[in-house]
């Protein structure tokens, strides 16, 4: 890798022994994938994936400790996935001792990321790039984020340039403002290795497309089309929704960093066809490949026929035209089933900002009364431990369903089991 | 019997060890989170998605893969499982790594103590070839025999 003089000074230990580590860290990244040199990071906020002060991970706080110790902050404020903790969200008494102990470090974590460069304490959410959360990059610019979801979307959606960076990985590109040039940062890196052809009878779930899409391609960069039938040709709030939970399933279920969709998706609208590669192979989805899909995710409850205890709404977190269209849809479910509340305690999750504006909102009363409850925490943070394991929780976010006992069921299902049929 | 293979070094070292064979994509965080939370010495996969893996003990082993998968806390995690020592023997890819096992086996080998080596590219055949159990040695400059 051919270094700045001003980059290699600092490998050199012009600035302290951390901040050659840092570099170190970085060009030692770029040269795993051939990076040539390094690029400056373009955009004016950063995301870090690590928003959890986790016990265990006191690796990463002694790490981090070196860093400001040694005044290696971040040169670019930053937001910070979801919360891990809201006493609102109903837990046992056993659950909230687990909690407890879990969580402990995590007044230190917070300290640190404020010290480090976090924007503001609501800072705190993984759809940062929703316009309530404040971080939206411009199409083109660089990124040194992680967090599976707001890559794919920074990248798809926006159009702005970031690989699928590790947590702590991201905040040094942030320290050092530069990152490696290489895979989705490079114009070639972002070309489509696999066309995706939807011939379905309706617009899929999201969450169940993604999923399929991701377990299909797994790192590659999809070009799907046939979606811009159901979603139109413009980047409406709810085809951007629709598009959030489609890239966080394919990034969890499989490791998308990018994807084009058809007539929509800023790069395919320019570029077309053109960006797709040679002889790339086409992967056909059809309802039955659906079927298919959904129908081999494991379940790992104990009893399969148990009755669930809670449901988990916003992973990634909701979007302010989800939580409306959903306050509709929870009351209309309601109202045809004759009650009032919905038979499952339920959670919907969302960014702090979309919050705030959702409660000013004549929304917020009307979901209230339904009795869901409205949190910004990180609903997979809430499953990470042994209590919660053995809760039997349903959610229609396949990312949550990757990476905990939840069990998936599409929206409409899981609308008839909140509203009506309560197991 | 023997085979060699050759791949590329990520990281470097040597080891011999048991092999420990994912033929799907490795969730990095789904397979470490329970059992580096909750102090399991053998640190067993908690991934329910991966059938080849699913609470088998993976410390200490040669865990052999085709690439990881999913959260972009997985280089993290790695790093975290490194710091703890409670890391896999080595890590051995059939494909060119992926970004977030390459940040965890980078950040391990510059921030940590631990040894494990990563070597990566070792082709199709490789993982056709080697099964649970079996000895793989890791010599220098990437090259993997399996036995």
């Amino acid at each position: 890798m051919i270094l700045t003089k001003e980059q290699q000074a600092l490998l050199d230990g012009a600035q302290g022994e951390t901040m050659a580590k840092v570099v170190k860290t970085l060009v030692m990244y770029g040269e795993a994938f051939g990076a040539e040199r390094m690029v400056p990071v373009t955009s004016k906020y950063g995301h870090t994936v690590i928003s959890f002060g986790i016990g265990v991970m006191k690796p990463v706080y002694e790490l981090y400790d070196q860093l400001l110790a040694a005044g290696a902050v971040s040169k670019q404020p930053f937001s910070a996935d979801p919360r891990p903790l809201d006493k609102n969200i109903p837990s046992s008494f056993l659950q909230d001792v687990v909690f407890k102990f879990m969580y402990s470090q995590q007044d230190r974590y917070e300290d640190q990321l404020r010290k480090l460069g976090l924007m503001d304490d609501n800072a705190y959410t993984c759809a940062c790039y929703l316009p309530q959360a404040g971080n939206v990059p411009q199409r083109g610019e660089v990124l040194s984020w992680a967090e599976s979801s707001a890559v794919v979307y920074a990248n798809s959606v926006l159009g702005a340039r970031c690989n699928r960076n590790s947590g702590i990985i991201e905040l040094m590109g942030s320290i050092a403002g530069f990152v490696p040039e290489f895979g989705l940062l490079t114009d070639d890196g972002r070309k489509a290795d696999w066309v995706v052809e939807l011939r379905t009878s309706r617009l899929p779930d999201a969450q169940l497309l993604g999923s399929a899409v991701g377990m299909k391609v797994m790192e590659k960069v999809p070009y799907v089309k046939g979606l811009d039938k159901w979603l139109g040709t413009e980047l409406t709030e709810d085809a951007c929704a629709y598009l959030k939970d489609f890239g966080a399933a394919a990034a969890s279920n499989g490791s998308v960093g990018l994807y084009h969709i058809d007539h929509l998706t800023p790069e395919a609208v320019d570029a077309g066809e053109s960006l797709v590669r040679e002889n790339a192979p086409v992967y056909v989805v059809d309802d039955a490949e659906l079927a298919r899909i959904k129908n081999g995710y494991p379940c790992i409850w104990k009893d399969l026929n148990a009755t669930p205890k809670l449901c988990f709404m916003g992973c990634p977190h909701m979007t302010l035209s989800q939580l409306k269209d959903w306050t509709v849809r929870v009351e209309e479910g309601l109202a045809a089933a004759g009650n009032k509340k919905v038979v499952i305690p339920t959670v919907f999750t969302t960014a702090p900002g979309v919050a705030k504006e959702f409660r000013q909102t004549e929304y917020a009363a009307r979901l209230e009364a339904t009795g869901v409850v409205l949190s910004t925490i990180c609903p997979l943070m809430y499953m990470n431990n042994p209590l919660s394991k053995k809760m039997p929780v349903i959610t229609s976010s396949n990312k949550l369903r990757t990476y905990t006992s939840a069990r998936f069921y599409s929206d409409e299902e899981i609308l008839a089991k909140i509203t009506r049929e309560g197991k | 019997m023997s085979k060699t293979f050759q791949g590329r070094v990520v990281t470097p070292g040597e080891t011999t060890a048991p092999a420990l064979v994912s033929h799907g994509g490795f969730n990095t965080l789904a397979s470490y989170q329970m059992a580096l939370m909750f102090g399991d010495k053998q640190v067993k996969c908690g991934d329910q998605n991966n059938p080849d893996l699913y609470k088998k003990p993976m410390i200490g082993k040669a865990l052999c893969l085709p690439e990881t998968i999913g959260s972009t806390t997985g280089g993290m995690v790695l790093y975290t499982a490194c710091a703890m020592g409670k890391q896999p023997a080595c890590l051995l890819f059939s494909k060119p790594i992926d970004s977030l096992a390459a940040s965890g086996a980078i950040l391990a080998a510059n921030w940590t103590d631990a040894s494990m080596p990563v070597v990566d590219s070792l082709g199709e055949e490789f993982l056709q070839y080697v099964q649970d159990g079996m000895t793989v040695t890791v010599g220098p400059e990437g090259r993997v025999t399996v036995e």
